[in-house]
């Protein structure tokens, strides 16, 4: 059984990039898949559910008073592929602990024996690893292997660099290794090199470049992956692709971050921000 | 007349020469030898009121301890909730004997222990929601209690629940003072800031909040009396014989009323200056009442003390002073006269929270006693600026010392009395070294006041001069038998 993790800047397409790619490796490939949705807002497996996740680990047991008073039948759920699906869930936002739940929820799957008979489990983790809880899915005997997505963006870079350092930090104690960096492309200037780029100086892989398309967007407004809205698109074969690779992924590193200074080099390398004397030239020029 | 100043210095080295360079190095600033420039320079080069060192056994507890336990636990009429895990609340329940008259669960709430009992569920949503049940419940089964205070446990601190909103909420819904307390452990380096927070507590949400019908010019505050063993009822009485009226205890046998109207007093006394020292402080800025400290432990400082206070009252107050001094001198002789002989010359450790450990000095002298060595736990420079001069020169005096200087310096020093706490207690019993409880009185009490003195007395002597240690198999004879193993 293989451990993966998705990680990534908030918003960049985590959940829609794996669920699109584990549909197709369930569907294609023929994978028992877990997908573990490590979001308190529990919308981790809506694509393979085609709904969002009614019950999640965190709140039944809240209702039932503890966790130890949880049966594993009540939080799994089988969909789209015959992939089982799980949401921690957690608490509305601004109070108590999300990452605590994380924690916990986590260890009520292991302790349960939730990972029988898989051969992927999946965990989807929102945005930046802001405390040890949300560090949980690749602390040790966790997730192996962690596929950062991102784009051509600053900001996604940057989040990417982070999440790296977070992986650096538990790859000699726990053994995660980074998968690669999957670029879900936004069409900005020059996006697949600078992901190359980026990806060569932390030590890693652009894993597979996913061009930007609007019936992602149909099929996630259905509560559906692209595999289960139009299997016969272009878009989906995209995925196969990246599901094959990941499959077949052999190139598990550990990462080199570089700091900031460095990323700003690189962005600048690549005519995606200018140096001053950059810009005042074009604003003579502009003005000639 | 004094100690061994080069004597003591050297023994101090010595005990810290079983650490690692660093730690030595650390520690060393933790402990000075009294000597006549200390006593009179009225500084300290001592180090205090810093960080544990990591690794040793430090006697030093949290800031929920501070508050909960020595602040805010006493006040009798107010439902104090442990807010979060279990633990603080169950291992701090009935432990420090403050004594409280009235009902219990009627109308005195001290000897009661009552949590939110934190489980993972209250960590990952919060536990705000349940903090109002509670609330709701203490009204409840209490109808009585006239407030509730939320002593925060680390986790509220570290999940970010908003006890304060919840306060204010329910303060209004109760229609009663519920005071939100931010004394989660993990702040400061040892209970003192927790003192400190809970006095800010008392200033931000009860202090002034109520009137007082009559006033009088003989009205004062007892401060920082926790009456443990029943300490402060043994203060109280000499100085209402004195003719002064006490309009408020804090916080022994205290009332959330008496927290309320204290900034009608004349005067603050304040006893225990380490954990309540910013209360009076601020009601000298802001109510212009000033404050004095006095010292109620042995009959010498307790005569100085009571001619003191009455020295800022009329002549009315200083007769009755001398009245009630004359009254009981005779019964001081007579408890003197029988102890002293016993007692006289008898070496003591002593190592207590951040008062007694000067406080008690003339109350061991007065008995003949000698202080050899004397730390505190959590005290600060000013504590220990008033210390030195207390102390006979050659002294040792150290802050926060470890489990281990301390049985090294009891042993080295030919200790005959150590006075501490329950944690170091039964270590010096099995060394077969004569032990106190200086924080609860081991269970007896009040040991302030001359009713107090009376029974100080008599603890002491049965505590040195039990036949209990004759028994005990000497320390050279263990250390034989170990070395022949």
């Amino acid at each position: 059984m293989r451990q993966i993790a998705f990680y990534g800047k908030g918003g960049i397409g985590k959940s829609t990039t794996s669920q699109n790619t584990l549909a197709q490796l369930a569907t294609k490939f023929g994978q028992r898949i877990m997908i573990v949705g490590c979001d308190p807002k529990a919308d981790s497996t809506r694509l393979i559910l085609n709904t969002k996740a009614q019950q999640t680990v965190l709140h039944l047991a809240a209702e039932l008073g503890s966790v130890e008073d949880l049966e594993l039948e009540d939080v799994l759920q089988k969909g789209f592929g015959d992939i089982i699906n799980v949401e921690c869930g957690g608490p509305e936002p601004g109070v108590g602990c999300a990452g605590r739940g994380i924690i916990t929820a986590i260890n009520f799957l292991e302790q349960e024996g939730a990972y029988t008979d898989l051969d992927f489990v999946s965990y989807d983790v929102l945005g930046d690893v802001v405390c040890g809880g949300f560090a949980m899915p690749i602390r040790e005997n966790k997730a192996q292997e962690i596929y950062i997505v991102c784009s051509g963006e600053m900001m996604a870079m940057y989040a990417a660099n982070n999440i790296a350092r977070g992986i650096l930090k538990y790859a000699t104690s726990g053994g995660v290794r980074l998968g690669g960096l999957i670029c879900n492309s936004r069409n900005t200037d020059r996006e697949d090199e600078l992901i190359m780029e980026l990806a060569r100086r932390l030590n890693t892989q652009m894993i597979h470049f996913v061009p930007r398309d609007n019936v992602v967007q149909h099929a996630e407004l259905r509560r559906m992956t692209v595999a289960q809205y139009n299997p016969e698109h272009q878009q989906a074969k995209e995925y196969e692709i990246l599901a094959e690779k990941i499959l077949n992924n052999k190139m598990l590193t550990i990462p080199t971050p570089i700091t900031m200074e460095e990323l700003e080099e690189l962005l600048m390398e690549f005519g995606i921000i200018e140096d001053e004397e950059a810009a005042i030239k074009k604003l003579q020029a502009s003005g000639q | 007349m004094g100690l061994d100043i080069e004597a003591n210095k050297k023994l101090v080295e010595e005990v810290l020469e079983a650490y690692p360079k660093k730690a030595k190095k650390d520690r060393e600033k933790h402990y000075q030898i009294n000597t006549e420039e200390a006593q009179t320079c009225g500084t300290c080069a001592l180090k205090s009121n810093i960080k544990s060192r990591p690794g040793v056994m430090t006697p030093r507890g949290c800031s929920y301890a501070g508050s909960k336990g020595v602040v805010w636990g006493p006040i009798k009429d107010m439902v104090h909730i442990s807010h979060g895990p279990i633990g603080c609340g169950q291992y701090s329940w009935g432990t420090r004997r403050n004594y409280a008259s009235g009902t219990l669960g009627i109308d005195n709430f001290t000897a009661m222990q009552v949590t939110s009992d934190f489980q993972e569920t209250d960590i990952v949503f919060g536990g705000d929601k349940k903090l109002e049940v509670i609330m709701r419940e203490i009204t409840e089964m209490f109808p009585l209690a006239k407030g509730i205070s939320v002593q925060s446990e680390c986790p509220v601190g570290l999940i970010g629940d908003d006890i304060e909103a919840v306060s204010k909420k329910m303060s209004k819904e109760l229609e009663m003072p519920i005071v939100p307390v931010r004394c989660e452990g993990f702040r400061g380096v040892s209970q003192s800031l927790g003192h400190h927070i809970a006095n800010d507590a008392i200033r931000d949400f009860v202090l002034g909040k109520a009137d007082l019908a009559e006033t009088g010019p003989y009205d004062v505050n007892i401060i920082g009396d926790y009456n443990i063993g029943g300490d402060a009822w043994a203060s109280r009485i000499l100085l209402e014989e004195m003719g002064l009226r006490v309009i408020a205890q804090w916080s022994g046998d205290g009332t959330l009323n008496e927290l309320e109207i204290a900034h009608k007093a004349k005067l603050n006394l304040i006893h225990c200056h380490r954990s309540m020292n910013y209360m009076v402080e601020h009601m000298e800025k802001a109510y212009g009442i000033p404050w004095m400290e006095y010292n109620f432990f042995g009959p010498s400082k307790t005569y100085e003390s009571l001619r003191a206070i009455a020295a800022l009252f009329d002549e009315t107050i200083q007769e009755n002073c001398e009245k009630l001094i004359a009254k009981y001198k005779p019964q001081m002789d007579i408890i003197i006269d029988k102890f002293k002989p016993r007692l006289e010359n008898k070496k003591v450790l002593l190592m207590i929270g951040g008062l007694r450990s000067r406080h008690t000095i003339g109350a061991y002298e007065d008995l003949g006693m000698e202080i050899v060595a004397s730390g505190y736990e959590f005290a600060h420079k000013d504590d220990y600026e008033k210390m030195f001069p207390m102390l006979k020169e050659g002294a040792v005096i150290m802050d926060d010392p470890t489990a281990y200087e301390l049985e090294e310096l009891a042993q080295k020093m030919n200790i005959d009395l150590v006075g501490s706490g329950i944690k170091e207690k039964y270590v010096y019993h099995k060394m077969g070294v004569p032990f106190r409880q200086m924080h609860s009185w081991d269970y007896s009490g009040p040991y302030h006041g001359f009713d107090g003195f009376k029974i100080f007395a008599k603890d002491m002597d049965m505590t040195v001069n039990s036949p209990v240690w004759n028994l005990m198999k000497k320390k050279e004879k263990v250390q034989k038998e170990e070395a022949s193993i």
